[in-house]
Parts: C-alpha cells; structure tokens; sequence
C-alpha cells in the first residue's frame, strides 16, 4: 500500500515538475538571451545564463529603436476606451434586455445570441470594407469601434449578473420618485461592479493580445501597438535575436505584473465569463 | 428634466436610446459583413472593378483546386492538437484539484502562458525550435538527441510544432475552466466516495467526470472552431509558409495579398457554415443535457 502511495506521488509531482518545466523552459530562454551580448549569444547554448545580468543594452534598443513606447501608448489608450465602452454598451443593454419585456425584446436578445456565433477571423474580409468606407482604415477608432462592437460576451455577463440583482430594489426607488436613468446610473451599474470587473479581465486579456485587428487595420507606424510593434522586429533584427528577446520580455512584463498581482480576480473573471 | 415624465414615456425613451447604439454597431459590425461576404462570394470582385455576379464559380475553386483544398488538412493538426490540449488540462486540473504541495505555484505556471501575448509567443518558439536552440539543446541533455530536426523546416514537422505551440498557449485557459468546475464539486462527495473504498481513478470516472461532463463537451466544441480558426500562431511564425497555410490565413491573403475579395469570401462564408454547424450541434446537446 504504502508502495503504491509513493508511486502514484512520484507519477504525481514528476508530471506537475514536468508540466511547469514545459511551462516555463521557453520564457526562461527568451529571459536569458535579452541580457547576452551579440557574440555571447552566438557562442553560448540557450540553457545557459548570461553572464552578465545588468546588461540592459537589448532593452534598451528594442524599446527605443522598436517604438515600444508609442506601443504601450496606444495599447492603453485603446484599452481604457475599450473597457470603459464595454461597460456601458453592455449594461445599458443588460439593463434594458433584463429589466423591460417590450414587443421585440426577445428578438434583439436573439440577435446578439445570434451574433456569438459568428466567428469574427472569418469575416474580416467584409468587415475591412466597411471601416474603410467609414474612413476609420488607419485610424485608432478602427481597433476601438471592433472591439466595441463586435464584444458580446460583455453583454452575456451584464445580462447573468443582472438576473440576480432584485427588482424589488428597482422598485423602492420608484416609490421615492427615482426616474429609470438613476436606477441604473445609481443603483444597478454599482452593484455590477463584479461584472464590471470580469469584463475588464476578460477584454484586457483580449485587448493586449490581439494582433489580427491593429495589424489588419492600424498599419502605420504611429498607430502601433504592441503586439504590431513587436511583429515589426521580425524583419530587420532576424539575425539580433537578443534584441528580439529584449521586445518579448518587454512585452510580457507588464502582463506578468497583472497577473501576480491580480491573480484570483483573473482565475474568477476566465471562469465566470466562460461559461455561457 | 427627465426624472418629471411619466415611467411609460421615460420607458420608451430609455429603451431607444440605451439600445440604439448598441444594436447600431451590432447591425453594422457583426451582421452587415456576413450579408455583404455572402454576396461577395458570388462576384468576382477584386475589391476596386464592379461586381459581377459569377455564381457559384467560387465554391467550386475552393473545393476543387488543391492549392485551396489542402489547408483542410492542415486544420487536422490543430484538431488533434485540441484532444491533447484537453486532455492535459483535464489531468492537471484534476491533480490539481486535490491535496497537492505548493498548488498555487503550479497552478499560476500552467495556466501563465494563456495570458501572453501571441507575438511574443510565436517568437518565443521561433527561438525554440530553431536548429540547436531550446528543444534540442533539452532533447540532447536527456538523451533523445535523435529525434532533433528542423521543426520548422521539415515539411511533415512545421504543423506539429506549429500546432504544439498552440496547445502550449491555449491549455492554461481550459485547465482553469475545469478547475474551476471541478473545485464546485462539495468535499463531502469524495469523502464518502473513499469510505465506499473508491480510488483517486475511480473518484475521477465516477465523480469528477460526469460532473464536468458539460464544460468538457463545450469546451471541446469551441476548441473545434478554434483549430478550424488557427491564424495567430502559424501567421506569425511562418507567415503560411513551408506547407503551413492554415484556413484562416489562406483567406486572409486571398484577399488582402492577392486582392480575391470574392474568392476569399467564397472561403469565409464555408469556414462560417462549419463553425455554425459545429457550434449549433453543441447548443443541441448543451441544452438536452441541461
């Protein structure tokens, strides 16, 4: 028995040691080559450390002669407008949807069901010919009005949470003479800041790491953000891979921070938006 | 000003102008472009001549040239990549969701990479795969130096690594969907399951399994469309090159390279007609199963 139990936790942590190294063998070695010099790069195997961990050289190259800076920029200005157009479009609608039963209500719900389904790689092709029509091609409201746009997970999780919050609540403030805006304004959209919350997650994740949208539609250079920025490395630094490591590292920084620092807000937000 | 109507009229006008935005842009960016792309795919539009309508000389090109035909098959590796995918995170999820030294460790790594950015996922693997890079340089050290080959330059290779690379990046997510599912399953269960004298395999047959049975199910489905879908990785990799042309990035230079809006919407309109299959068949037996 007691042989059994120690088999099963060799079979056990060896596959969880297994699974993390997998895990985490290739950011170890983008890691280790942003802080090589060229020629220790070329002369040193992948698993071995650089020798020298304050060279900060490739970092600096790739932030400034990449524009990773103009990246970041856009990247948060679109996040910000994103998040905050999501939130509204969605919980107006949610609120609407969930709280009036009007002739077509159900309709509209049916609508934006139906729109779930629509893959959104596969319409690009139409869709490039209305944002160009619109004159938003090149224009940072190309990315901001897709992502508003075509969101609606945020609505399915405006619309589950709303569900929950009693209309009694609705109906009291009536009775002191609360007029529908307020409701809403004051009493529902604070009480979904849970939603609100998971709709950050959900869509920042999305967001950050989009890269079909912005390179599809944003491809000057001003307008990079930075997945595009860090695609442009490609090309001219092919043969510098220490510098590309450099952009990478750059790149997953930030996510890393959200990540340790939000931790169980991102488990809670992908589990609860998930399931539809 | 608005507060003094009456909640019939203030009703009406809260409805119009909380949804006309909205369904707006709904009308405009998600059901517009499917409309347009069905005409599209009619015409032999090159996105500047006039349309002129062809028929359905377009379909038959996709399913009848092999230079279009072939990249179905290229779909087959992601697909499969998807059964590994959910299988791994189906056991990390279940050993996971017992007693197990530093959990929030191996949690947080295993689901990690989900949250990276695709570009930088796909050079991070550029860099491994390369001749003597990360992969091989491990494969030597445990002493599977023969099997080391051009991961990306080997015709019947690049999917597998390219597909690998996708089951590296996506399986964070459904581990910690089934995680979540599988924690919501009470202690008390297991309890009595082990008193009944049931094993850790017999706990997962009889216990976890059926209970998680639906978040499988639509997790595979969505994993379909999203093998189907494969774009990021592949595109950014190898740009479709070498054999690695997926659906999705065929399209996309059909129509933005080669300037075929009409052919490129011919092959959107059947990816659409699969992932609404796929996903309506799903919708069927989620809600019998409900």
């Amino acid at each position: 028995m007691k042989a059994k139990y120690m088999a099963g936790n060799v079979l056990k942590y060896g596959s969880l040691i297994i699974g993390a190294v997998a895990a985490i063998l290739p950011i170890l070695i983008v890691l280790f080559a942003a802080f090589k010099t060229g020629t220790e790069y070329t002369n040193t195997g992948p698993l071995t450390p650089p020798s020298n961990w304050t060279n900060f050289e490739n970092f600096k190259r790739a932030f400034i002669e990449g524009n990773m800076l103009t990246g970041f920029k856009n990247t948060v200005i679109i996040l910000l407008i994103s998040i905050v157009g999501t939130t509204i479009i969605g919980s107006m609608v949610a609120f609407v949807l969930n709280r009036f039963k009007f002739k077509g209500s159900k309709l509209i719900l049916g609508a934006f069901l139906l729109a779930t389904l629509i893959p959104g790689v596969t319409t690009q092709v139409a869709t490039f010919q209305i944002v160009n029509s619109l004159g938003l091609f090149n224009t940072m409201w190309a990315a901001v009005i897709l992502y508003l746009g075509t969101d609606i997970i945020a609505i399915y999780i405006f619309l589950q949470f709303m569900s929950s919050i009693s209309v009694s609540l609705d109906e009291s403030a009536m009775l002191d003479g609360a007029s529908y805006f307020t409701i809403y304004r004051k009493i529902i959209l604070p009480l979904l800041t849970p939603a609100i919350v998971t709709v950050i997650i959900v869509k920042g994740i999305n967001v950050y790491n989009d890269f079909y949208t912005p390179f599809l539609y944003m491809p000057k250079t001003d307008l990079q953000v930075i997945s595009t920025a860090l695609f442009k490395f490609k090309g001219p630094y092919g043969s510098e891979w220490e510098v590309i490591c450099a952009g990478i590292m750059l790149a997953i920084i930030p996510t890393f921070i959200a990540f340790i620092s939000l931790q169980k807000y991102i488990y809670n937000g992908l589990t609860s938006g998930s399931v539809k | 000003m608005f507060s003094k109507l009456n909640y019939k009229t203030q009703r009406m006008v809260i409805i119009i102008s909380f949804l006309i935005l909205p369904l707006a842009l709904l009308g405009t960016f998600s059901f517009l472009p499917v409309a347009n792309m069905f005409w599209y795919s009619l015409t032999d539009w090159n996105g500047f001549s006039d349309k002129e309508f062809i028929g359905l000389e377009n379909y038959k090109t996709v399913f009848t040239d092999p230079e279009y035909f072939r990249v179905f098959i290229v779909s087959l590796y992601y697909f499969v990549g998807t059964f590994v995918q959910m299988g791994l995170a189906l056991y990390f999820a279940t050993i996971l969701s017992f007693k197990v030294r530093m959990k929030n460790f191996f949690k947080g790594v295993i689901f990690f990479p989900y949250l990276l950015n695709g570009v930088a996922i796909g050079f991070m693997f550029l860099l491994f795969f390369q001749p003597d890079g990360g992969l091989d340089t491990v494969l030597n050290l445990i002493g599977l130096g023969d099997l080391t080959t051009h991961w990306l330059g080997n015709p019947d290779m690049i999917n597998v690594s390219l597909a690998g690379t996708s089951v590296w990046r996506y399986m964070g997510f459904n581990f910690i969907i089934f995680l979540g599912a599988i924690s919501s399953i009470p202690g008390e269960v297991y309890e009595a399951a082990e008193i009944d004298g049931a094993n850790r395999w017999h706990q997962f047959k009889y216990i976890i399994l059926p209970s998680i049975k639906i978040i499988v199910s639509l997790n595979l489905i969505l994993a379909i469309s999203g093998a189907l879908s494969a774009f990021e990785i592949p595109y950014i990799m190898t740009g479709g090159s070498n054999g690695s042309a997926t659906f999705v990035i065929q399209t996309v230079d059909t129509a933005f390279k080669y300037g075929k809006i009409g052919l490129a919407s011919a092959m959107a309109v059947i990816l659409l007609f699969i992932v609404v299959i796929v996903t309506a068949v799903q919708r069927k037996f989620f809600s019998e199963e409900d």
